[in-house]
Parts: structure tokens; sequence; C-alpha cells
């Protein structure tokens, strides 16, 4: 008797507990998605639409006009092939570098090597503001230590072109290239020592057994990184902004989506009229526009992503 | 391989050594870009911030004037204290919710419930979304003025930070700057949802290493979940609580008042040796909270081994 009502008291708190984490999770949700659902709501809205006291999510009036004008004004597709390339070379050559010194950090020690990862650990910390004019202006008369000018006579600008993207992804320095390092140095240190011994005795050099055995076994390692380095180098404002002023890539357009926007308008280009909340609702779809690949990708790798980066031990 | 260590007049190489040739190998190319892209603009920052700059036709005059660009960043200049103190109380404020909200969320979504992967999903889509440019475009939109005006929906948020949980707050007595910490971080929801991604990450990842032998036998002894956490749980977790705070300091660069200075003053100013003056004591001033945390934080956090 005592025991079922216990019993029921116990369901009573566990369905209590049910109901709030419910509400809890719903509500959190809720205010992730609500700029998204809000973007595509009024991404499809017609002009009309914006300012009828009846239509708050669907539109009455249902058009693909938005699209059109942001893709005609972003370039679009033009941008989105830029994009791709520039985050992709960059995450290829990103995940090698630090892939190669990650290993290194964990397995192959040599004299002072603490001390490099020391290096790693200061590259994390200070922040790109602190190193960004002296990089500029290193990369405005590029010189690589002076060697450069010996051929050309004069050093040369890499700034508007994909040259420091490259430079530094390769070199393991690009956007938060010391975090990557950090996330593959914890992983291989937690793969058991004894799978590379059985590599070395069975008469793998160090080469091959990376490649052979320990790049296999890192692949939740790998995939956090390729996901990370993409997404930060798709939505990465500050570098991006700063090297390449004139080519189009996406976080440059997004940056002057305003502007090009109300230029349009004033020059009547497309027969706007200066609304700034039409305009607005032109700049909603462009962003729209510009996180919507993203958000394709990230539906199909989603349940590797998350998988993957409980098995990486970031943790360590 | 072997033919090329005999090449080097190096018979018989210990595995040691050769492990070591290849470790450097391995870490060249990362060394090469730190001191090209690191190493060598960091000192130069520095030296910099010492220095007037003149651009001209030549090149550039770098003549050393001392301190005074230092001085100037906080005495003359008008919006660097404004901006400093902005983004470090902005950090300051936000990092203890960011990392107190994502270990609660985490631990949430550890537990087993209908359509976990889902939410799981909706609540690492911030990593993707909320960086850089997006978040900087997001804030001015009109459209969303708008609807939120019309819409019940947008009230929301506005709602939940409403007075009257306020005023009953501090009728019960609560000590006021604590109620207004409570509600500010209400209002700042949407900020702290879009920024703790990576960090409900790391705790989730966190807690799943945690052996369930132990809650287990936590409930055999008679713990209620509540106890759990705070015995098991949290102080499993709490090395992370110091990862996640570095993590958010560092995630906080890219966005903030000071950052946006510091490129206008270089880039449309062209005044060189002021905004590395300030870019350096905004440095400063991050090592010294990064300091002063890790030192309190590592205090407490229990480690296993």
């Amino acid at each position: 008797m005592i025991l079922a009502r216990l019993l029921s008291l116990e369901i009573w708190k566990r369905w209590l507990w049910s109901l709030v984490r419910f509400g809890l999770i719903f509500g959190m949700s809720f205010v992730i998605l609500y700029p998204i659902i809000q973007k595509i709501s009024t991404a499809i809205k017609d002009k009309q639409d914006l300012y009828s006291p009846i239509v708050v999510w669907i539109p009455q009036h249902f058009t693909f006009d938005n699209f059109k004008k942001a893709i005609s004004i972003m370039d679009y597709w033009h941008t989105l092939a830029n994009t791709v390339m520039l985050s992709g070379m960059t995450t290829i050559l990103t995940a090698v570098s630090c892939g190669l010194a990650g290993y290194a950090f964990a397995r192959l020690k040599f004299k002072g090597s603490k001390l490099l990862f020391a290096g790693v650990v200061l590259t994390i910390l200070v922040p790109p503001t602190t190193i960004l004019i002296p990089i500029y202006m290193n990369l405005k008369n590029f010189t690589l230590l002076g060697i450069i000018p010996l051929f050309t006579g004069k050093p040369v600008s890499l700034l508007n072109s994909y040259w420091p993207f490259i430079l530094t992804s390769a070199t393991a320095n690009s956007l938060k290239a010391g975090l990557y390092i950090y996330i593959f140095r914890q992983f291989f240190r937690n793969i058991p020592k004894e799978v590379e011994e059985a590599a070395y005795i069975d008469g793998a050099g160090v080469g091959k057994t990376f490649t052979r055995i320990m790049l296999p076994n890192a692949i939740p390692a790998i995939v956090t990184v390729l996901l990370f380095s993409f997404v930060w180098q798709w939505n990465d404002s500050f570098f991006t902004t700063t090297y390449l002023t004139a080519s189009k890539v996406m976080a440059t357009q997004l940056s002057s989506l305003p502007f090009n926007i109300g230029k349009l308008a004033e020059g009547g280009g497309l027969a706007m009229q200066t609304d700034p909340f039409y305009l607005s609702m032109v700049q909603d779809t462009g962003i729209l526009l510009a996180i919507l690949p993203l958000v394709l990708m990230y539906f199909f790798v989603q349940r590797y992503f998350v998988e993957s980066i409980e098995r990486t031990g970031v943790v360590g | 391989m072997k033919s090329f260590f005999a090449a080097f007049g190096k018979k018989q190489w210990t595995h040691e050594g050769q492990k070591a040739f290849w470790g450097v190998i391995y870490v060249l190319p990362w060394l090469i870009g730190f001191l090209l892209f690191f190493l060598l603009p960091f000192v130069s920052s520095f030296r910099y911030s010492l220095s007037s700059i003149k651009a001209n036709a030549d090149g550039m005059i770098i003549q050393f004037i001392g301190f005074s660009n230092y001085v100037e960043a906080l005495t003359v200049n008008t919006s660097f204290n404004r901006a400093l103190t902005e983004s470090i109380v902005n950090m300051v404020v936000s990092v203890p919710l960011i990392v107190i909200f994502s270990l609660f969320i985490a631990v949430l979504l550890n537990q087993k419930f209908f359509g976990r992967a889902l939410a799981r999903s909706v609540f690492f889509l911030p990593v993707i979304l909320a960086s850089g440019v997006i978040a900087n475009l997001e804030t001015g939109s009109l459209v969303q003025a708008l609807t939120e005006q019309n819409a019940v929906a947008g009230n929301f948020v506005q709602v939940l930070g409403d007075s009257p949980l306020e005023r009953i707050m501090l009728r019960a007595g609560v000590n006021e700057s604590i109620v207004l910490y409570l509600t500010d971080a209400v209002d700042r929801i949407n900020q702290i949802v879009s920024q703790s991604g990576v960090q409900i990450l790391i705790f989730l990842a966190g807690i799943q290493t945690i052996s369930p032998q132990l809650y287990e036998a936590s409930k055999v002894e008679g713990a209620t979940g509540y106890e759990a956490f705070w015995k098991i749980t949290f102080p499993m977790v709490s090395p992370l609580i110091l990862v996640n705070v570095i993590f958010t300091i560092i995630d906080s660069f890219s966005r903030n008042a000071m950052t946006d200075l510091i490129k206008t003053t270089g880039f449309a100013n062209f005044n060189f040796g002021l905004a590395s003056a300030m870019a350096w004591i905004y440095f400063l001033a991050i090592m010294i909270i990064l300091g002063i945390t890790s030192y309190l934080v590592s205090r407490k956090v229990f480690y296993q081994d």
C-alpha cells in the first residue's frame, strides 16, 4: 500500500519533470529558431503584406521577388562559387597542417616541443586584433623575409588575392588554427600507444604509421576540424573584409549588403523605392541566402557532427 | 627510407631519434607560419605601439616615441575607454551566464526523452549561425522590429523579463543588484543561447565520459537526481568549466566594440601606432581577466587523477 503510493508519487514527479523539460527545451529551441523562421517568412512576403495587420507569419501574397532582387544585388551564384572555393581550400589545408602539427605535439616529442606547444596556446589566447595591423602591412609589402625582392626587385602585395588565406592555412596559422591543433593533439593523445607500437614493430615508418594507422582512427577529430574551419571561414568577416576588398565572397558581400541595397535604391536601378522597411526586407532575404548553404549542409552532417564531437575528446 | 638516413651518415638511428626527427618535420609548417604570421607581427605590433608611424611614397617612417600612444589611448581618445569598459563588462557579465546556461542545457540534453536528436541538432545550430557577420547584421533588421511589434510571439522575451517577477523579488527582499543581473540575463537570453553552442557540446561530451556506475551506486545509496548532479556531475565536469570560460572569452573577440574601434583607428584613420597601443591594452586586460578566472576556478576544480 505504502509502496504503491510512493510509486505513484514517483511517477507524478517524473511526469512533471518531463513537462518542465519539454517547456524549457521547446522555449529555447524557439529562441534559436525564431530569427530563421522570421527571415523565411519575410523573404516570401510581398511588399504589401509588410504593412498588412493581418499578416504575421504566413503571407497573403506569396512571392519570390525578394529572392530575385537579393540574388542580383549580391551576385549570388558567383559569390557562392567563390566562397565555396575559398572555404573549401582553406579548410583542407588547415586540416592537413593542423593534423600534422597536432600529431607531432602528441606523439613525436622532440627537444623543445613543449615550448612550441606553449606557442600554440599563445596563438589561441592573443586576440587577432592585436596582430592584425602588422600582418596587414606585412602582406601589403610581402617580402618573405627579403627573398622575393631579390627576384622581382620589389615586394609584392598579396592583398585582394587568396594568397593570405592559402599561406596562413597551409602553415596552420589561419583563423582559430591553434584550437584545431589543440583538438588534434588531445585526440591523438587518447589513442592507445599499443596501436602505434604494433605498427612500428611490423616495420612501418613514422609517415606510414601516421597515414595508415593514426589517421583512420582520427576520423571524428578530422570531421570536427573540417566542419568548424569550413563554417568559421564562411562566416568570418574579420580577416575576410581586411584581406579581400574587391573579391566577392559571402562575408564581404554580406557586410556591404546594406550599402549596396541603399545604392541601388538611390539610383532606382531596380525601380525600388527608398522605403527602409522594404530595404530591410531584401537585406533579410540576403542573409537567409547566405546562411542557406550552411544550414543545408548542417542537415546532412549534423548527426555525424554531434557524434564526432562527443568522441573527439575535446574534453581531454 | 634507410638510404635516406644513410645519406646523412647515420647508420644507426634510434627509434626515439627517428621520431624526434619526423616530429620536427611535421611541426615545421606550423613553425614557419608561427614565426611569419604570428611571432613577427606580435613583436612588431608592440614596436608600433611605441612609435609614431607615418606612411609616405617611399614606405613607412617609424619613430620611437615611448608610451605616448598608450597615454593618448587612455586619456585623449574619446571612444577608447568607453569601448574597453563596455567590452570587458559585457564579457564579465555574459561569461558566467553562458557557462551556467550551457551546463544546464547539456545536462538536459543528456537525459533520455522523445525527440532528443532533434533538440540536440537545434541547440548546436548556433555553432553555425551565430558567428561573425550574420550576428552583426541581425541586430539591424528593421523588419524584425516591425514584426515584433505586430506579433505576440515577438514579445515572448519581453514578457519574461517584465516587471511582475522583478517586483515580487524586490518585495521579497532580494538584493537589488542581483535582481537587476537576473532580469538583464533574461533580456540577453537570445544572445546567450546563440553564443553557447560550442560550450554545450563541450559539456555534453564531458558528461558522457562519466561512468554510469557512479550514478547507479549513488541511486542504490538513495541519492536524488539533484544530489547526483551536485556530487557527481558537477565535480566531474568542473575542469571543463575552465575550458569553457576560456573559450567564451576568446570567442567574444570577433564581435565586440573594441575590435571595431581598433579596425577603424587603424584602417580608416591610418593611425597604426595608436591602434596597436589600443590592441595591446586590450590584450593585457584580457590576460589579467583570464589569469584571475583561471586562478579562481582552478582552486575549486576537482581533478580525478
